[in-house]
């Protein structure tokens, strides 16, 4: 890291944890990820499944909802705002380059979100694990949806600021950060849904369906954990994770590239901001 | 004579049809205080925004100690200070400084000395969204002397600001100049900045209409002086006959004359002392100047 990224990130970073967006965000996280535990460990008893597991397959059906959401409210004012309070003029005036000012705005708040998710998971995981007893399959299925959910947040971090670059007014970044978030997690699983319904058995079904689950962001982070955890109920689409036509490694490639995708347009984007 | 620090020469900026910048020329030497005149929308804020290399002129040519705008050495050159800005509020003020020294290369040890030059040392370590506005402005100023800049441009940087705030302004302004430092600032008022500039440039709907000193401007603006009498009943028709010059109501006489001759009117006057009531001279002030820079334009249609 050279020391003009450092300086954007260390600014970046501070003013998260003022603002006290890891506090909230961890708090709200460690919540659901305990009551889901502990629901998981009065049903699991019944069940006689592994505790752990279970929870961690409920839990990233929910994290599609929460993360992104935590990661766009995070991030799409970062540049918008700045652009209006007259401040992003100030930094682009000193030698920094845009692309670092993009970068190190990005690893900070990715590193915010990813730090919530860490503490807030890491430490229900402990308490659901301490209470009801796991296994090793269990503490690798806790670690795996961790380190997704990090890559998840990171990814829609970096689908924020590009919203944020794009717009380049507060308001307007605001609407789209709260139309993408409709689009991607709750509208694109519902139009799937009714593709699959009318399309049926067919070329569709096999095919394209599945391609098209793992192009959205959302979607791959939540199949890829279900396709990993044998035990976990599953429904809906993601009945899809027990019918893969390819490796459910595809699935966290898919995210993988989103992040790059997205990262290289961000920074694209910010070299044509006017401030 | 050196190079100048910033040389400005016949740049033209437009938005679709709006000439924001209409053939622009100047300079601003090293110590030099240049004061930039204009209405809201003349093209201050466009003018500062090129010279930064946020936006490209479509003709004309800036450069600033010899290097475009937005390359390295230019933007290592220029320091700014924009007419709205407000830090993050929940950082202090020392953080902030911290914050623009890395990202200048400037040691982080001169942020101390940096706030003490404004008066904020007391106020180092507060929030910056406790400070007042001018405090916050003060801030502002600070950001924009870190690492002893060539240029200083700062946009209206005193707009909000009370008179005893914006005296301790000026002289922080004063002094980098001494420094060595070109300075660049613009103002609504050439009243403010008579004193505290060297020259001044005024804008108007994006062209240069005058440059030079308060007194030059004064000189080539040679607007009349208006001599104001006032004569005893009935005797302003005497008045008027002798002097012409317009009649404001049945006691009372305007005289327009210019410098050169406003003695002899006033002795001439003298002679008629039974008639005279009062009388009040009124030397053209630093905002008839302006205005009549200024609103050239609209002076000639009217002509």
């Amino acid at each position: 890291m050279n020391s003009r990224i450092a300086t954007v990130f260390a600014q970046e970073f501070r003013q998260a944890r003022r603002n006290l967006w890891v506090m909230l965000a961890t708090g709200a996280l460690g919540l659901f990820a305990l009551a889901l535990g502990l629901f998981g460990a009065w049903q699991g008893a019944a069940l006689k499944a592994d505790v752990l597991t279970l929870t961690a397959a409920s839990l990233a059906t929910l994290s599609v909802y929460l993360i992104p959401l935590i990661a766009l409210l995070m991030s799409y004012d970062s540049l918008a705002g700045e652009v209006e309070r007259g401040s992003l003029a100030l930094t682009l005036a000193t030698p920094v380059r845009r692309w670092e000012v993009f970068v190190g705005k990005f690893a900070a708040q990715a590193a915010a979100v990813g730090l919530a998710i860490v503490m807030a998971f890491g430490l229900a995981g402990l308490v659901v694990g301490l209470l009801a007893g796991t296994g090793i399959d269990g503490i690798v299925a806790w670690l795996r949806l961790i380190a997704t959910s990090v890559l998840l947040g990171a990814v829609f971090v970096g689908i924020g600021l590009l919203l944020s670059a794009l717009t380049g007014r507060t308001s307007r970044a605001a609407a789209a950060a709260v139309g993408t978030w409709l689009l991607l997690v709750v509208l694109y699983d519902l139009a799937l849904l009714g593709a699959i319904m009318t399309a049926g058995e067919g070329v569709f079904a096999g095919q394209v369906f599945p391609w098209l689950v793992v192009a959205n962001p959302a979607d791959a982070f939540r199949l890829y954990n279900l396709a990993m955890i044998d035990t976990a109920p599953v429904a809906g689409i993601d009945g899809l994770a027990r019918t893969l036509p390819f490796p459910p490694i595809a699935a966290l490639v898919a995210l993988w590239g989103w992040l790059a995708v997205v990262l290289a347009l961000g920074v694209q984007r910010t070299k044509r901001i006017i401030p | 004579m050196t190079s100048p620090i910033l040389d400005i020469s016949s740049v033209s900026l437009s938005f679709g049809r709006l000439k924001a910048l209409d053939g622009v020329s100047f300079a601003v030497s090293a110590g030099e205080r240049l004061a930039l005149l204009g209405h809201n929308g003349a093209g201050k804020s466009t003018l500062f925004k090129a010279i930064l290399g946020f936006l490209a002129p479509q003709a004309g040519h800036i450069s600033v100690t010899g290097h475009a705008p937005g390359t390295d050495p230019a933007r290592i050159a220029v320091n700014y200070l924009p007419e709205v800005v407000s830090f993050p509020r929940n950082l202090t003020g020392r953080e902030v400084l911290a914050y623009f020294s890395g990202l200048r290369g400037a040691p982080r040890r001169d942020v101390a000395d940096l706030l003490s030059r404004v008066g904020l040392a007391d106020a180092a370590d507060r929030a910056v969204g406790a400070y007042s506005k001018g405090m916050r402005q003060r801030l502002g100023l600070a950001q924009a002397l870190i690492g002893a800049p060539r240029l200083l441009l700062l946009d209206e940087p005193t707009s909000g600001l009370d008179p005893v705030s914006r005296e301790d302004f000026y002289e922080v302004i004063a002094e980098a100049a001494g420094r060595g430092s070109a300075v660049l600032l613009s103002s609504h008022s050439l009243e403010e900045v008579q004193n505290r500039t060297d020259r001044v440039a005024i804008l108007a709907q994006g062209r240069l209409c005058a440059e030079g000193t308060v007194a030059q401007l004064a000189a080539r603006a040679s607007l009349p002086t208006t001599i104001r009498i006032t004569a005893h009943a009935g005797a302003a028709d005497d008045l008027h006959a002798a002097f012409g010059g317009r009649r404001i109501n049945g006691c009372r006489l305007e005289i327009d004359c210019d410098a050169a001759t406003k003695l002899s009117v006033l002795a001439r006057l003298g002679q008629h002392r039974q008639a005279l009531s009062d009388i009040d001279v009124a030397a053209p002030g630093l905002n008839d100047i302006y205005r009549h820079f200024s609103g050239r334009d609209r002076a000639e249609d009217r002509t």
